[in-house]
This record gives C-alpha cells, structure tokens and sequence, in this order.
C-alpha cells in the first residue's frame, strides 16, 4: 500500500487542532465527573434523606443509555424547550452526565471497601461524621478506587470520540472530511488510529502502573 | 411548550417506525453477542493455556479494543473494506463484524478472569480423583466459571446495546436515524418535535438497558454467597 505522505504531512495541523479539542473536552468533563462523583458518593454513603433517591435514579438514567442520545437530546432537543447551549458546553454537560454516575459508583465502590475497623477506630476516638470522612474514609477510599477511576477517565477519553455527532469538529470529523473531500481513506484512517493511540496509550500504561503502586496504600483488614 | 410536540409520537406510523429501529439495535447487540460469546469462550480458554506467543497475540487483540474507541473501529471497518478488498458491505454487516470482534475480546477476558480465579484445589482435586483434562474442564471448572461469568457478560451485553447506537453515524437506518427522519419531516408542522423524539428515545433505551443492569446486580448478589 502506498501512502501519501504529503497529505499526512499537510493534514498533522487538522488532526493537531482535533486532538487538542478532545483533550480540552474530556479534561473538563473528567474534573466535573470527579468532583460530581465524590459530592454523590458521599451523600449516598451517608444515606442523606430525599436526595439519595434522587442521586440513585440519576446513576441508572445515565448508565442505561448511550451518550450519543444523550448528547442529541441535551444539543437538538433541549433548545426547544428554550435551554439553548453551545457544542462546546453541550458535549461538557453531556460528558459529565454520564462520568458523574460512573465516577460516583468507583467512589462509592471505595468508600465502602474502607474496613470496618477504620470506621469504628475513628468513632472510638470522637471524631465527627465529617472528620471521619475528611481524615478516614476518604484518603483511603480514594486509594482503593483508583483502578475504576482510572478506567473511567480512559472510558470517558475515549468516549469523547462521539462528540463529532453533534457538529464539534473533532478527529472522527476530520478524518470523515478528508476521506469525503480527498478520498485519501487509508492515510485519514492510520492517523485517525495514531491519534487516539498518542492520546489514550500513554494514559492507560501510566494508570496500570499508578495501580500497581496504590496497592501498597491500602491499610486494614 | 408548543402544542403540536408530542403528537408526533403517534402520528400515522411514527411509533412504530420508532420501535422497529430500536430493533434493528437489539438485533445487531444480540447477533454480535452471540458470536462474540462463542469465540470469546475459545479465546477465554486458550488465554489460559501457557503459550506465550499466543498469550501476547490475544493480550494485543484485546488492549486493541480496549485503546481505541469503537467509533474508531466502525469507521476504520466502514471506510476501508470498499476501497482496500474491493467488496461493498452494509453498514449492518460492518457492525455486526465490529462489535461481534470486540465481545469476543471483552468476553475472551471475562472468561480467563473467571477460570484463573478458580481455587487452584479445586483443580487439584480433580486431578487427584484421576479425571482427564477435558473431564476436570467439563465437570469441574465450566461450571463453576460460568456463575463467575454471567453478571459481566450481562454487563457487557448493556454496553454493547448502548454501543449499537453508533451506528447510526456510519448509515445504518435504525432508532436514532428514524427519528431524525420523523424530525425533519415534521420540521413545520411540530417546531418541537425533537425534543420529544430524542427524550422518547432516550426512554426506549432505558427501557431496554435497565431491566439488564437489574438481572446482572441481582444475579452477582445472588452467586456472590
């Protein structure tokens, strides 16, 4: 197969400009998810009235359908109703509906995984339910969620891959257009895969190895 | 809101046409679940042999799913088989391949996970009472592995429904191309027809993928004991 290195080489800005567009989007979208998913785990733990319920059905709604209908709905949808909001901000909010519920279950996941006797040992001591949190829980819960939390980031660096749909001009866009207007299909495709390679690649070594590192943190039992 | 919105829902065919996409989806996931199911069992079985060229080969094929989306994959699969081998195919094919190569991965993973957890006496055992490799296999570790199995296959099998849903971006006419259609054929009549259609849609996949998520919870807190 002969590739066409000039069109590679022309075509880096484009897919430079995309990757970066991607990296933007999913880092706001991963800091909301982390910090939507640490406020509801800890009000799920603590079984707070009302809102729990609330929270609860919110997980399942945004678990149980595709991003891609939630985006249409958020981005085609939504403005009927007179809620009008920018790509940009629209695949944000959309990211972090489904990250929140995602991030949410690893916190929780963790916090509950904290041994009884830590829970205990703190009480024993007089600590308040929100130094307990502060100071016990949390520091190790975080510790132990670290391996679904870094899948999740990869899963929500990846599933940026969808923004496309609603009118972002991100690398499945660019690669769409150049193979429409070039018809240069196997050299759009090799650096549609070298750029999700160069942006979810490194990630998932640094997480394995993160991993593997955390495990000396975990106390009790 | 705007009267004539939710109407559409159930003009003339809509309803219908909605839900027959929604089944071109659940066709897709589950054709691609059962082949993946099947060679995702060989391949479970063989990641377990002690080969390790073999073991590095079927590791890369599943990293391979893991790194690069599945949007990635369908295009990749959509936009170079015509070109490259010269052979036009659906974009219902090109799913089918895709998705059906990424559950054989995925439960290729599922099922070495839950054969290499098995208690290694239970192996030993086995051996012990004198049964042969295939016997150990069949009466002994199978069946144990399989309540192992289910609540991740069962997940698996929502992901790959909420996944199908991407179809619709390399031409496969199903829930979510009927619904754009319903949109822009009542674009005058019902201004705020896509609010409805997409929240509607978005109630049909619920629908489908929560009763799913419930069986895998139950079935995980059952065989966890």
């Amino acid at each position: 197969m002969n590739l066409d290195w000039e069109f590679i080489a022309e075509s880096l800005p484009l897919y430079g400009d995309a990757m970066w567009l991607t990296l933007k989007l999913a880092f706001w979208a991963i800091l909301f998810s982390l910090v939507l998913g640490l406020i509801f785990s800890v009000i799920l733990y603590y079984k707070v009235k009302g809102i729990s319920f609330i929270i609860q059905a919110y997980i399942e709604l945004s678990r149980n359908t595709p991003l891609l209908v939630q985006l249409f709905f958020l981005y085609y949808g939504l403005p009927k109703v007179g809620l009008r909001m920018s790509e940009v901000t629209c695949a944000i909010v959309g990211l972090t509906f489904l990250g929140g519920s995602y991030m949410t279950e690893a916190f929780r996941g963790g916090m509950e995984a904290v041994s009884r006797t830590q829970v205990e040992s703190g009480l024993s001591i007089g600590l308040s339910r929100t130094q307990l949190a502060r100071y016990v829980i949390l520091p190790q819960a975080f510790a132990i969620s670290i391996p679904s939390l870094g899948a999740n980031v990869i899963f929500l660096l990846k599933e940026t891959s969808i923004v496309g749909a609603i009118a972002l001009m991100d690398l499945m866009n660019v690669a769409k257009d150049l193979i429409g207007m070039h018809y240069k299909t196997a050299e759009s495709l090799l650096l549609l895969v070298a750029a999700y390679l160069i942006l979810v690649l490194p990630l998932s070594v640094v997480l394995s190895w993160l991993e593997r590192k955390v495990r000396y943190a975990e106390f009790g039992d | 809101m705007q009267n004539s919105g939710i109407e559409v829902l159930f003009e003339g065919s809509n309803f219908e046409r909605l839900l027959g996409g929604l089944l071109v989806t659940i066709e897709i996931s589950f054709v691609s679940i059962v082949i993946g199911t099947v060679l995702g069992i060989v391949m479970g079985l063989l990641r377990t042999l002690n080969v390790k060229l073999l073991q590095a080969l079927l590791r890369l094929y599943l990293e391979a799913f893991r790194i690069i989306p599945i949007l990635v994959w369908l295009y990749v699969v959509h936009f170079s088989f015509t070109p490259l081998l010269n052979i036009d195919i659906s974009g219902e094919t090109t799913s089918i391949l895709v998705f059906s190569l990424w559950g054989a991965a995925e439960i290729g993973d599922i099922v070495r996970g839950a054969l290499q957890s098995m208690p290694k006496h239970q192996e030993e055992s086995g051996a012990a009472l004198g049964l042969s490799r295939v016997q150990l296999y069949r009466y002994i570790l199978i069946p144990q592995a399989i309540r192992r199995m289910v609540p991740g296959a069962i997940n698996l099998a929502t992901r790959m429904i909420k996944t199908t849903s991407l179809v619709v971006l390399i031409g496969v006419i199903e829930v979510v191309k009927i619904g754009q259609q319903i949109i822009e054929l009542g674009v005058i009549k019902a201004p705020t027809a896509s609010f409805w259609v997409y929240g509607f849609i978005f109630i049909l996949y619920f629908a489908v993928c929560f009763p799913l998520s419930r069986i895998s919870r139950r079935v995980e807190r059952r065989w966890q004991n």
